[in-house]
């Protein structure tokens, strides 16, 4: 049921998301700015654009934050879902809980400590083995791989919950061995849930500074810790050439991702319809 | 050797320190249709699910045509279940639901094709090939997944609660058609049910069970006609059970009378249990009578009435075709045949009279009432 | 009973919890390790007193932090609400809408917010011609308002980054809260206000809950947005202990105001819970 919503509210709504987008609209129409100022508006250019293409050190970010976060998301999510097909089967009620509370650690801890925390286990290793240096690409995937496997876990558990108990011991008992039954028959039925987690742990990674911040090295820059250089300088409006790719970006990807899952309903509806 | 299929000797069960399954004996003749009758955990499940390899038996044997089983995982068995949700594969079409098993035999294309075409044919579902299996109804979904188990042209048909989750016009339907199913392919059902009814008219052989041990083994009509104990006798349709005394053979004294029976072998004065169906009553004029009470109450049932009488402070049930009038004394007669005696056991007592069923149902509209206040 | 599979999966749980133990707890560890000793490794309690020259900060950051998280839920609350209300097609919609933001990295947002604020910035410039133009016209002589690095700056800074995260889990709860529990309130005689009170905010309550959790924790423990809007009069106890890793090198007072930290942290959540456990306790 919908009601309809008073002039206030829709006001309200208006003025919620002016605040949610004036930011983000400012470094936009100032990434176009052809002087430096970010109050005064000096006519069109696509000059920061140029600049930013030009930025070896950035681009180098970006790249190493792709490779980061896909090598750090197909791990986890291949470790998280046989982490959660195991923590679902668990009989022990003692071993569940513990699981699942270590598992909320790094969702409920404030990023700064978990990266300062991680931070301390690589340097103390690499004192103990007498390197410096220790903080790089390795440890990086290493801590992302850490944050992004809860997300991995929460978001298969419901799926597996949601799938027939019997599900496997029908495939079973139709001739599949147990691994078989696994992947041609549990896999199927909670791959949403393991895209999802996947798509999730990419996303997180691809954002994340805090925990990045602490566990990279001087070669390993990602990109977000790119952006946090660049903006220890005063004005940079290449930043904001960067930050309205980087939205174009997200905001095609939202709605390619929309339609496709709409489109998908339809076919699916029209599909089930069809005697 | 015997033409049992399954055998399954000394099982013990048991989970958390409870016990599930007590040293059960049990064999399956090839081609019956056996059912497991019991309440709620009284390990009927596991029993099917030891059969099908799903679970391990803590001791004893699973003997499975004359070789042991155990040990031996549910996908080398030659027998498929049928699960209480069906279990179909969400992911896949009716078609790919059915041609799953035989897809792992890697059966030929052009074979699978027959197979499935004749499966759907068998349970009435031509022309849904291409269908989700989410489109189709609870009673549709059974048959897929009755297809889909036997497509793979088991010995053996394990049945969990099938059709618990249909509604009752369907589920007498699929009732009548499993047993058809059944007798033309010529093969082992062996069916789990906590339903009395479905298990006394679809049945070659019901085994009733109760915390983990075997009541009794025997044909519907045996088990309806000469319940073991007061436990067979009250869960399978409705009994008197009214402690008696056995005066001498073919003579039970039960509510002050001395009743003529058929049954014999019993020590003289031995305390047993006797049973009486509600319809094998006779209404009688009260000076015609053997014994006579009070009615308490009555119900309407469409084709009968349901009468309770009260007799020597023993609230009895009876059928019968015409009313009474509540608080009149009427007259009752039982012949011989209707009286079925029962040695005590260790469930004497346990099923009162009918005199629990009206108390129970004020105590569950207080308890509404109470809701609702709150 | 023996079930069969229970191996598998049971080895297929292996690595992760290997992992976390490595990951997770071990880390932990070394904050308490880093915590109680000093540079050479001994055993100490002098960081933690340490500590005690920092209460100031502390104070600041959960006063700030608390005062965002207020903020958020006060704007959050009525928008869940509205959304709550809306067909199934607006309000995918407006999701999205409130998303797509938090897919931009935040410093990027809280950058955003820093060129706005600055006194040569697009808000700042604008009021101050208007104050101005005022000055110009009376005699009332207006200061020129200043807006960076202020802790109102840095409140901000924590609401524009994390009132989604607000939104999303009230509006979550609202909309799996049945319907009819709020049809039902209005049948039996509550007016709207009522039916608000009695119904509709106790059901909302594990939301809330959530909201504040997920807006409290990441502002309490911000170094970013303290840094680039609250300039150097406004330093949190993220702040410090960003310094001690990044700059001082003192592992050890960092490690032991991270200690303090997470302490803080784990005992807010444990009194929201509790507080959540009791009201829903009543309201059921």
């Amino acid at each position: 049921m919908t009601r309809k919503t008073s002039l206030g509210g829709k006001l309200y709504t208006v003025l919620i998301f002016i605040f949610l987008y004036a930011p983000i609209a400012v470094l936009i129409l100032f990434s176009f700015n052809s002087g430096k100022s970010t109050a005064v508006f000096e006519g069109f250019s696509l000059h920061w654009y140029e600049e930013l293409f030009r930025d070896a050190a950035t681009l180098a970010a970006f790249k190493n934050s792709v490779i980061i976060a896909v090598v750090s998301s197909i791990i986890s999510t291949v470790m998280g879902t046989a982490a959660a097909t195991a923590i679902f089967g668990y009989k022990n009620k003692l071993l569940k809980t513990s699981v699942m509370t270590t598992t909320n650690i790094p969702m409920m801890n404030p990023e700064i400590v978990t990266g300062i925390a991680m931070m301390l286990l690589f340097v103390f290793i690499g004192g103990v083995l007498g390197k410096t240096g220790t903080l790089g690409f390795t440890t990086l995937i290493i801590a992302h791989v850490t944050f992004e496997l809860p997300y991995v876990i929460l978001n298969v558990l419901p799926k597996l919950k949601q799938t027939d108990a019997h599900l496997a011991e029908a495939a079973q008992d139709l001739g599949c061995t147990p691994f078989q039954a696994f992947y041609k028959v549990v896999l199927p039925a909670i791959m949403p849930g393991i895209i999802s987690g996947l798509m999730m742990a990419f996303t997180l990674s691809i954002d994340d500074f805090i925990i990045s911040y602490f566990v990279s090295g001087p070669s390993s820059q990602t990109l977000p810790i790119r952006i946090f250089s660049m903006t220890k300088k005063k004005v940079t409006p290449d930043l904001y050439a960067l930050s309205t790719l980087i939205f174009l970006v997200i905001l095609v990807l939202l709605i390619v991702s929309n339609v496709v899952a709409s489109r998908g309903d339809k076919k699916l509806a029209k599909k089930g319809g069809a005697k | 050797m015997s033409n049992n299929i399954i055998d399954l000797k000394n099982i013990s069960v048991s989970f958390d320190g409870e016990q599930i399954i007590e040293n059960m004996n049990l064999y399956i003749r090839d081609k019956e249709f056996i059912t497991f009758l019991g309440p709620s955990g009284c390990g009927k499940t596991t029993t099917l699910r030891i059969i099908a390899g799903f679970q391990e038996p803590d001791s004893g044997e699973v003997i499975f045509d004359g070789k042991l089983i155990n040990g031996v995982p549910p996908y080398k068995r030659q027998l498929n279940t049928i699960f209480q949700r069906y279990a179909l594969f969400p992911h896949l079409n009716v078609y790919e639901n059915i041609a799953f098993g035989l897809r792992l035999k890697k059966t030929p294309e052009k074979e699978i094709k027959e197979a499935v075409t004749e499966m759907l044919a068998l349970v009435n579902l031509k022309g849904f090939e291409r269908r989700n299996i989410s489109s189709l109804s609870g009673g549709q979904q059974q048959r897929v997944a009755i297809a889909r188990a036997l497509v793979v042209k088991p010995r053996v048909l394990l049945l969990d609660e099938p059709l618990g989750a249909l509604d009752l016009k369907l589920r007498k339907d699929m009732q009548v058609e499993l047993k058809n199913i059944q007798k033309r392919l010529g093969i082992t059902f062996i069916y789990v049910t906590h339903d009395q009814e479905e298990a006394l008219s679809m049945s070659d052989t019901i085994v009733v069970m109760d915390a983990g041990v075997i009541q009794q083994i025997g044909t519907p009509t045996d088990i309806y006609n000469e319940p073991k104990n007061a436990f067979v006798a009250d869960f399978i349709g409705e009994s008197n059970i009214i402690e008696g005394v056995m005066r001498a053979d073919f003579w039970v004294e039960m509510a002050g009378h001395k009743f003529k029976c058929l049954d014999k072998g019993f020590g003289v004065d031995e305390e047993v249990d006797v049973v009486v169906r509600p319809e094998d009553v006779d209404v009688v004029p009260v000076s015609e009578a053997m014994i006579s009470g009070v009615v308490t109450s009555t119900t309407f049932k469409g084709d009968y009435y349901e009468i309770i009488v009260e007799i020597k402070g023993f609230k009895w049930m009876i059928e019968s075709k015409y009313n009474q009038t509540v608080g009149s004394t009427i007259g009752l007669n039982i012949v011989p045949d209707a009286i079925h005696i029962m040695k005590k056991s260790k469930y004497s007592g346990l099923y009162g009279d009918y005199s629990s069923f009206s108390e129970e149902f004020e105590e569950l509209s207080d308890a509404s009432y109470e809701e609702e206040d709150e | 009973m023996k079930n069969k599979s229970s191996l598998m999966t049971r080895l297929a749980g292996a690595p992760y919890i290997v992992w976390a133990i490595i990951f997770i707890i071990v880390p932990l560890c070394m904050v308490a390790y880093y915590a109680f000793t000093d540079k050479s490794g001994a055993f100490t309690f002098d960081n933690m007193l340490d500590i005690g020259k920092y209460t100031d900060t502390i104070v600041l950051s959960v006063w700030l932090g608390l005062l965002a998280t207020v903020i958020c839920l006060v704007i959050a609350y009525p928008l869940a609400m509205i959304m709550a209300n809306k067909g199934p097609k607006k309000q995918s919609t407006m999701t999205m809408i409130i998303m797509l933001p938090m897919w931009m990295n935040f410093l990027l947002r809280t950058y955003s917010w820093m060129t706005i604020l600055e006194d040569n910035g697009l808000l700042t410039t604008t009021i101050n011609s208007v104050v101005d133009g005022i000055n110009k016209l009376t005699q009332w002589g207006i200061e020129p308002i200043h807006l960076i690095n202020t802790r109102g700056a840095v409140v901000l800074g924590m609401v524009y980054n994390f009132l989604p995260y607000m939104i999303l889990p009230i509006y979550t709860v609202m909309l799996k809260s049945d319907r009819s529990l709020i049809e039902a309130a209005q049948d039996l005689g509550g007016n709207k206000f009522d039916v608000f009170k009695n119904v509709t905010v106790p059901l909302s309550v594990p939301g809330v809950v959530s909201g504040f959790t997920m807006v409290f924790v990441p502002s309490v423990s911000t170094f970013y947005i303290s840094q680039k809007l609250g300039g150097t009069g406004t330093t949190l106890i993220g702040d410090i202990i960003e310094t001690q890793f990044q700059t001082a090198y003192n592992y050890n007072l960092g490690a032991s105001l991270s200690f303090v930290l997470m302490i803080l942290i784990f005992i807010c959540l444990a009194v929201m819970n509790k507080f959540s456990d009791d009201d829903g306790g009543v309201v059921i």
